[in-house]
Parts: structure tokens; C-alpha cells; sequence
């Protein structure tokens, strides 16, 4: 998983509200949350999103309400991923379960400035900025975590555990 | 070495001796819940993997208490998904509109939460239930997805945090002040991943629904959990749960060790702690209620999922008795259940609210996040005792929420500014430390 696109740059604590208002939420439709995403905190947002563009925050991104249909917004706006200085614990199972890939990487979210060129390897946990020519590493997912999105998500890791169970 | 409460739920959850923090265990879930926002979200997800039923109808929740009684078709129709997905699987706790609460003050109060249980629920302030002793922690709604169907969850052991309250807060000093000054202190992601264990005199002497307050409010300091330990407030509130359900009968006592690891202790002065609220647009954003005087409001929301049960009400109606809410002010009382509607009647504090020109609500999260029964407008600004002040939170991104207690919140109704108690002429603060001698 090797993405390359323009940053789009955010402060900390980042909220689920300002990702997704609520007041959208009476939809679970990706596409039509994808239209509000971040509409609070950046109203141009989706109008200047490209497809593989990437989200640079710093921390605590996605804090607050419980809400999966943060990451479906951002996947559905046509992020590629998202890498920041830290996320909030629920956001972060959210992105894993729902299969938007995130990086933790404090120094490359920290260096990053709007419309930077970025190339981020998931796997290897790699952000290079193209624009200015620099390279960090990210903090690496623990095992557990790498197995659940080897196996394709939460979901089919534990389908796959109760067949082998005999209990589906 | 000894272990912390959360520590000792864990490993017993996951059938282990003992658990250190960062070990990834498969914990057990007693119970598992969801809402009308986030469970549509999940089912769909549940009926793709290809599950066929649930691990357990009588240990899931579906609460339709967001966007309740239906404010539109979508609402409606997510609403509809809930029904159909409980009535398919025998799902025991689901209730309609007229019988539904909001789900942190509904699922305690049906005892549907005991002592050392492990919660998982797909809303963040799912944490709320840690004031019985429990571990309970907010997660999305593939985490619910998955334990609906495995009856377990995968979590990382969290460090803990202990919070050592010293002393007795002041007079209209409660759950809600001692929380927001936390929060103000650690920040926002001040126990991001960890456990906050909430311990001293003060919390001793908290009553129950104090501590359902301040651990509804850990997720805003970034928290996996909050939790008080067990003791004899724990056990009678527990008592006091319909006979044979779980609260009152399926308990498991549980405490810290003497000898329990924290990665860190914080040492507060509950005495020294002020009415206090949170200014736009972060709940770590604390300032003195008192400082705030210059502050006019067009709403009050007293109610919700951390401060919707009947001592809220009675300490709001101990203000706005025989008192009348400013004309320039909206005031909106959302209790947190049916049963705290029947009290409220029954023993005045309804009347004695509607009497001061307040609306009172049905049970419904509603305007906490901007869904509706009182949506605020460009630049209006809300004094709320509910969880969040984000921009856009209660409405339009313009609009403003100020985070403050029951207390602080029908003062500044009367008023139509931030007020404290005393500034609406309410009896002094005579206990606390003698610190902060204003009158």
C-alpha cells in the first residue's frame, strides 16, 4: 500500500463533529457523508480534495464521539490515508476496522505544509516528503494489529475464528 | 506487585491470572450496546461478514435515544433498522419511545450493568458505567459488529492514571466542576489510551450520580475509561436495581491494590475547585464560572447523558424554584429516562422547572449534537451541562456551547449570562478550604 498525493494539513484535536457534523448522521450512506466531510473546520475541503490526497493533522485526530462515519467520510472523499501525530483510541480502531489506512508519524506531520507532495508506504510505515525532499519513519502497528488487517478487518478475522469454532 | 481495577476486570474477562498494560487481550463482554446513530452503521456490517445470530440476545442493548422520537424520514428510517434488527434476533433490551431513556442513564438505572463488567458500547460516552466499577469503553460500530456476533473484544490493557481528589469540594461545587477542571488541567488527550481511576475523599463521599458524571467525561480527556472503585455507594445504588437483574445480582466487587502500578498520580484539591466551565470549543478549555459574568446566552440545556438523572434536576430546581428563567433565554431540560420523568413529577422538580418557563423534554441525546429539539443558530450560544463544546456541536458552526454543571447552568438561565449560584442570590459557599472567600 503505497500512496501518493497533496497534503491537507490540520492542527490538533481534530474532532469527529468537524470531520462529520451530526447533523448528517441521520445518513450511513459513505458517498453522502463523503460530501460533508469536514465541512466545519475547512468548508472548501471536499471541492479541493483529489482522489489519493492525503490528510496531515497533528494530535489527537478524530476526538471525541464514537462516530464510524468519520473515517467512511474521509475515505469516501477520496483521502488515500491519513497520517498524523497521534489518534484518538476510538478513531484509531475505527480507521483499522473500516480499512482507511492511518500512520502515526510525529515528525513527518509536524513538517508537512499544505499541497506538499507526500508518498506514504502503509507497510512500511515510510512518509516521504517529496516537496521537501525528507523522509521519516512511522511507529509501526503492533502484531495483533497487523494480523487483523492481514485477515482484511476486525470482521472477517473473528467470522473466520468462529467458523473455525464451529459456532457460525 | 499488585493491579489496578482495570487491570483485575481484564484478566478475569479474559480468563487470564493476571494482565500488565499494553498485552492485547480477548475480554469477554457482559454486555454490548448501541444506538440509533451508530448500530444501523453495524447491523449492515454484521449481515455482510455472513453472521447468521448473535452470541447472546439477553447481552445486547439497542437504544434508539439519538435522533428520538424521529425528527425526520432518515432518522425514521434508521430507527426502523434497529427494530427489525431486534425484533429478528429476540434482542431482550430495546425500547420504543415512551419507554426509552438515554442510554447512559437508562441501561444503570435497568441494572443492566453490574460490578466488574466489561462494556462495550458503540457511542463514546459508553464509559459513563466505569461509577459502578466497571470497565466500559466507547468503540465504533465494527467493534460492536464483532462483539454482537463473538460475544468478545480485543483491547490493549490501558496504564492507569490515579486522580486523588483531596478534601470536600464547596457548595455547588460537584461531579461536573471536579471533571472539567481535570480535563483542564491534563488537556484533552491527557489520559489518551489510558485509564483514569478516580479516587480520595471527595470521590468517597461523591454521591453515585456525581460519579456517573465524571466518568461520562473521561473519553474528553481521551481516555479508554474512567472508573471508581467498589464501595458501599456502589453497593446501594446496586441494591436498589430491579430484582433479578444483573446489576443487583450479578456483581463482582473489584479494587485496586494497595501496592497497584500507576504511570501516573495527580493530586487535586477538591476544595479549591470553582463552579467551572468550559469555553468554546474544547472541553479542556476551563475558566471560574465567576470570571465569566460578561458572558450572554440565548439557551440552557440541563440534562443529557452526564447530567440527566433526578439529583441534576433537583440541583436545577433547587435554583429556578419559585424563579423565572430570563426572557432572553431558552431553557431546555433533557431528562435522562422515563423513571427520572416520573420522579421529577412526582415530587415537584418538573413543575417547579416548567413553572420558571423551562421546556421540558422527552428523554432524547437531541440537541447535545446538533440533532434537534433545540439546534442553535449562527453566533447563538448555549450554556449546556452535556459532554462537548466543539465547533458546531450543538448546531451551526458559528453557534457557541459553554460547558458547565446543573447548578451553574439554571443560575445562568435566571440571569441570561454565565452565572455562579451566589451571583442569582442563591445561600453562599460556606464549607471548602477558605480559599476563594467571594460572596
Amino acid at each position: 500500500m503505497i500512496f501518493e498525493g497533496s497534503a491537507h494539513t490540520f492542527g490538533r484535536d481534530v474532532d469527529t463533529d468537524v470531520i462529520i457534523p451530526a447533523r448528517y448522521l441521520n445518513s450511513s450512506d459513505p458517498a453522502e457523508l463523503g460530501t460533508h466531510c469536514m465541512e466545519d473546520i475547512d468548508a472548501d475541503f471536499v471541492a479541493r480534495v483529489r482522489p489519493g490526497d492525503i490528510v496531515v493533522a497533528a494530535e489527537n485526530f478524530g476526538c471525541g464521539s464514537s462516530r464510524e462515519h468519520a473515517p467512511l467520510a474521509i475515505k469516501a472523499a477520496g483521502v488515500s490515508c491519513v497520517v498524523a501525530a497521534s489518534f484518538a483510541r476510538i478513531f484509531y480502531r475505527n480507521a483499522i476496522n473500516t480499512g482507511l489506512p492511518i500512520v502515526v508519524c510525529p515528525a513527518a506531520a509536524h513538517e508537512a505544509r499544505a499541497g506538499d507532495r507526500l508518498r506514504v508506504d502503509v507497510v512500511a510505515g515510510v512518509v516521504t516528503n517529496l516537496t521537501q525532499g525528507t523522509s521519516h519513519q512511522a511507529d509501526a502497528f503492533p502484531p495483533f494489529m497487523q494480523e487483523l488487517i492481514a485477515q482484511g478487518g476486525l470482521l472477517p478475522f473473528v467470522k473466520a475464528r468462529l467458523d473455525a469454532e464451529g459456532a457460525a | 506487585m499488585g493491579h489496578t481495577i482495570v487491570e483485575k476486570i481484564l484478566a478475569r474477562a479474559a480468563g487470564r491470572e493476571a494482565v500488565s498494560p499494553g498485552d492485547i487481550v480477548e475480554a469477554k463482554v457482559d454486555l454490548a450496546l448501541a444506538n440509533d446513530i451508530t448500530a444501523p452503521i453495524a447491523i449492515a456490517e454484521f449481515e455482510k461478514a455472513g453472521f447468521s445470530h448473535v452470541f447472546d440476545p439477553a447481552r445486547i442493548a439497542l437504544v434508539p435515544d439519538h435522533f428520538t422520537p424521529n425528527k425526520d424520514i432518515k432518522a425514521a428510517a434508521q430507527s426502523k433498522i434497529l427494530r427489525e434488527f431486534a425484533r429478528k434476533h429476540g434482542i431482550e433490551h430495546y425500547w420504543e419511545v415512551g419507554r426509552v431513556g438515554i442510554e447512559h442513564v437508562l441501561l444503570p438505572e435497568q441494572g443492566l450493568v453490574a460490578a466488574g463488567d466489561v462494556v462495550i458500547g458503540a457511542d463514546s460516552h459508553t464509559c459513563t458505567y466505569g461509577a459502578l466499577a466497571a470497565f466500559s469503553t466507547g468503540v465504533g460500530s465494527t467493534d460492536f459488529a464483532a462483539a454482537m456476533a463473538w460475544g468478545r473484544v480485543w483491547l490493549r490493557v490501558p496504564e492507569t492514571i490515579r486522580f486523588v481528589y483531596h478534601n470536600r469540594p464547596p457548595r455547588y461545587v460537584g461531579g461536573k466542576d471536579l471533571m472539567l477542571h481535570t480535563i483542564g488541567l491534563i488537556g484533552v488527550d491527557g489520559a489518551l489510551y489510558q485509564a483514569m481511576e478516580f479516587t480520595g475523599p471527595a470521590i468517597k463521599r461523591m454521591s453515585i450520580d456525581g460519579r456517573f458524571t465524571m466518568c461520562n467525561m473521561a473519553i474528553e480527556a481521551g481516555a479508554k475509561c474512567g472508573v471508581v472503585g467498589y464501595d458501599e455507594t456502589t453497593a446501594a445504588y446496586l441494591q436498589e436495581r430491579p430484582p433479578g437483574s444483573r446489576g443487583r445480582d450479578g456483581g463482582v466487587e473489584c479494587n485496586s491494590d494497595p501496592d497497584a502500578h500507576y504511570v501516573r498520580e495527580v493530586e487535586i484539591d477538591a476544595a479549591a475547585v470553582e463552579p467551572t466551565v468550559a469555553m468554546p470549543h474544547l472541553p479542556s478549555n476551563t475558566a471560574p464560572a465567576a470570571s465569566l459574568a460578561g458572558v450572554r446566552i440565548d439557551q440552557v440545556v440541563i440534562g443529557s447523558c452526564t447530567n440527566g438523572r433526578l439529583s441534576d434536576l433537583h440541583q436545577a430546581a433547587e435554583l429556578l424554584r419559585g424563579r423565572t428563567v430570563h426572557p432572553d433565554v431558552r431553557l431546555i431540560i433533557l431528562p435522562g429516562t422515563q423513571q427520572v420523568c416520573l420522579d421529577a413529577a412526582a415530587d415537584g422538580t418538573m413543575a417547579a422547572l416548567i413553572e420558571a418557563g423551562g421546556a421540558f423534554s422527552t428523554p432524547t441525546c437531541g440537541p447535545c449534537l446538533g440533532g434537534h429539539m433545540g439546534v442553535l443558530a449562527d453566533r447563538e450560544r448555549s450554556v449546556a451541562t452535556t459532554n462537548r463544546n466543539f465547533v458546531g456541536r450543538m448546531g451551526h458552526p458559528g453557534s457557541e456551547v459553554y460547558l458547565a454543571s446543573p447548578y451553574v447552568a439554571a443560575a445562568s438561565a435566571i440571569a441570561g449570562h454565565i452565572a455562579t449560584p451566589e451571583m442569582v442570590g442563591a445561600a453562599g459557599a460556606a464549607s471548602g478550604s477558605g480559599r476563594g472567600g467571594r460572596s
